[in-house]
């Protein structure tokens, strides 16, 4: 299957993660919208359930997260996450700019994906502070929730309960949106479905882009 | 499952009542000796000189010696928490008889039938903010009520000596649902207290109370009266304690924008926070928060705004895309 034109850029174990992250993200931001905005005239569905499901979802997708970070330590993967600061701005302007113009004219993409490179700098960017800062701070904040007597009661004053559910409910939407530009991005290519094919067969064809 | 609170939830259901009385005890040999009453009417010292103390001397009349005994530990007086309460200025004899002031006491006296709440503050003018006859009536529709009839008096729940008026007074919401749910504890949480009226042990509340996630922090930041009784928008305090079938089961009343507990344990504080510091701080400063209920219009609106640009910005794409095609 390894032809010319085929890299294997998501192995099992990474597929693996990202299935169960996908669905389990997928479950909390479904339960989470509910446990947020129900009303006795309006819900999504029971609350109780949504609490319960947000809880096992939650636990689910923080121990997947440690397949995330040991997976990226202990094999290659991460080199695809490494960043330069210096030119980035630069980088992530061009990016910019073939998404929004060079796209259509039929250029070349800025960055083409390769052995060496996974990521455009807008992936590396985004993939980077959604797995590196606001998961893991949904994560902790999480867990904060759900044993709250281990939460600082007071920081200056302000509730510490209060603080982490106003935290856990903003990086919740951040990641909201991001997963509605992650969908979005993966649809750009050939084809709207290649990308969704790569992470569930773990093969990037350089033809189909 | 999935529940942090179970551990020492049983703070509810274990002896604390019982330790809590110890502690009195405890409390009153460090503090009852060493300070004197404050604010307490002078006329009670002679009264306060048993009724405060462990034990009691006295000369006995047919030995003709000293006798010291230990007191009756449910005849002994906290004078520091009578002190702090609602009641601190009366006299003893403005509500016990006056012929307390023999020892023995006469046996008879016992009998005698105590003022209740409404004796003194029923039609009164000067508690008219208080609602007396409208909480009467409410009380009259509860479930305590109904089952006891009029030996289930005020002072069941709201002890005549230590009394304090928290709901009202206090700005923590805290002490406002520990001061409430002592009251609730007081006889659901002690066997004996519990058989003054009824034949059943008490019942396992942290058993009955299993599938309440959290249990703990529920128990420590609302009232039990929150999801018991019906609330009555133009009274303070809900004193219409509801049978236990009735009682409240439906998270998304409290945890949602109108929370229910705007109407209730928020009511009286909210009264006061809005016109002091305002609601988003009042919000900020409790150390409780309620998931849902708190819905901040600004976070909202930036989210919304977040979500359309990107919404937005992804339909330009798609449209230019096929257009280019
Ligand atoms: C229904 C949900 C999802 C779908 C269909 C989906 C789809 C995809 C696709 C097609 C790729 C490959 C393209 C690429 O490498 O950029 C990918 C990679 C990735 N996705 Fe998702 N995704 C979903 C949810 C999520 C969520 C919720 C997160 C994080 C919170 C996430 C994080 C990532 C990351 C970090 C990668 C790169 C992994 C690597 O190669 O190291 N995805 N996803």
């Amino acid at each position: 299957m390894n032809s010319e034109n085929k890299i294997y850029f998501y192995p099992v174990w990474l597929r693996i993660w990202h299935g169960i992250n996908a669905l389990g993200i997928l479950v909390l931001i479904f339960t989470g919208i509910n446990m947020q905005y129900a009303t006795p005239g309006f819900k999504l569905m029971d609350f109780e359930l949504a609490v319960n499901l947000h809880n096992i979802a939650g636990i689910l997708v923080s121990a997947n997260y440690l397949i995330f970070v040991f997976g990226n330590l202990r094999t290659s993967n991460h080199k695809f996450y490494r960043i330069k600061l210096k030119g980035l701005y630069k980088r992530l302007r061009l990016q910019v700019e073939y998404y929004t113009t060079g796209l259509f004219r039929n250029q070349d993409a800025p960055f083409p994906l390769s052995e060496k490179r996974k990521f455009n700098p807008m992936q590396k960017v985004s993939y980077l502070l959604v797995m590196y800062l606001f998961v893991p701070g949904l994560v902790i904040t999480g867990l904060g929730l759900l044993f709250p007597e281990l939460i600082i009661e007071n920081v200056y004053q302000v509730s510490g309960i209060f603080l982490t559910a106003v935290l856990h409910a903003s990086l919740g939407f951040l990641v909201s949106i991001f997963l509605i530009v992650h969908l979005y991005v993966a649809s750009i290519g050939k084809h709207p479905i290649n990308n969704f094919k790569s992470i569930l067969n773990g093969y990037h064809d350089l033809n189909g882009h | 499952m999935l529940k942090s609170g179970l551990t020492s939830a049983s703070s509810f259901n274990s002896p604390a009542m019982r330790s809590s009385f110890l502690f009195f005890i405890v409390l009153i040999l460090f503090l009852g000796f060493s300070k004197s009453s404050q604010a307490l009417a002078p006329e009670n010292e002679s009264c306060l000189k048993c009724h405060t103390h462990q034990t009691i001397t006295f000369h006995n009349t047919l030995t003709k010696r000293e006798d010291k005994r230990l007191m009756n530990p449910l005849y002994i007086l906290d004078k520091d928490h009578f002190a702090s309460g609602v009641h601190a200025k009366f006299k003893c004899i403005d509500c016990h008889s006056a012929d307390y002031s023999k020892y023995p006491h006469n046996a008879e006296l016992k009998l005698e039938p105590l003022s209740t709440c409404l004796d003194c503050h029923g039609g009164d003018a000067k508690y008219a903010a208080y609602q007396f006859e409208k909480i009467d009536l409410e009380f009259q529709k509860s479930v305590h009520f109904q089952k006891s009839g009029d030996s289930f008096t005020c002072s069941k729940c709201h002890n005549q000596h230590y009394y304090q008026a928290k709901s009202r007074n206090s700005s923590e919401v805290g002490d406002i649902v520990k001061f409430s749910n002592e009251m609730c504890m007081s006889c659901h949480s002690n066997n004996s207290k519990f058989q003054l009226i009824s034949d059943k042990l008490k019942p396992a509340l942290s058993q009955i109370h299993e599938w309440l996630p959290n249990q703990e922090l529920h128990f420590l930041n609302v009232r039990c009266i929150e999801c018991h009784t019906q609330v009555v928008d133009s009274l303070s305090v809900s004193h219409n304690i509801l049978p236990k079938e009735k009682a409240l089961k439906n998270c998304v009343e409290c945890h949602s924008k109108n929370s229910m507990l705007e109407a209730s344990l928020y009511k009286y504080k909210n009264l006061q926070s809005r016109s002091k510091i305002g609601k988003l701080n009042s919000i900020i400063k409790n150390k409780s928060y309620v998931i849902g209920a708190y819905q901040n219009i600004w976070l909202n609106y930036i989210s919304i705004l977040i979500l359309i640009l990107a919404l937005a910005g992804i339909s330009i794409h798609v449209i230019a895309r096929i257009i280019k095609k």
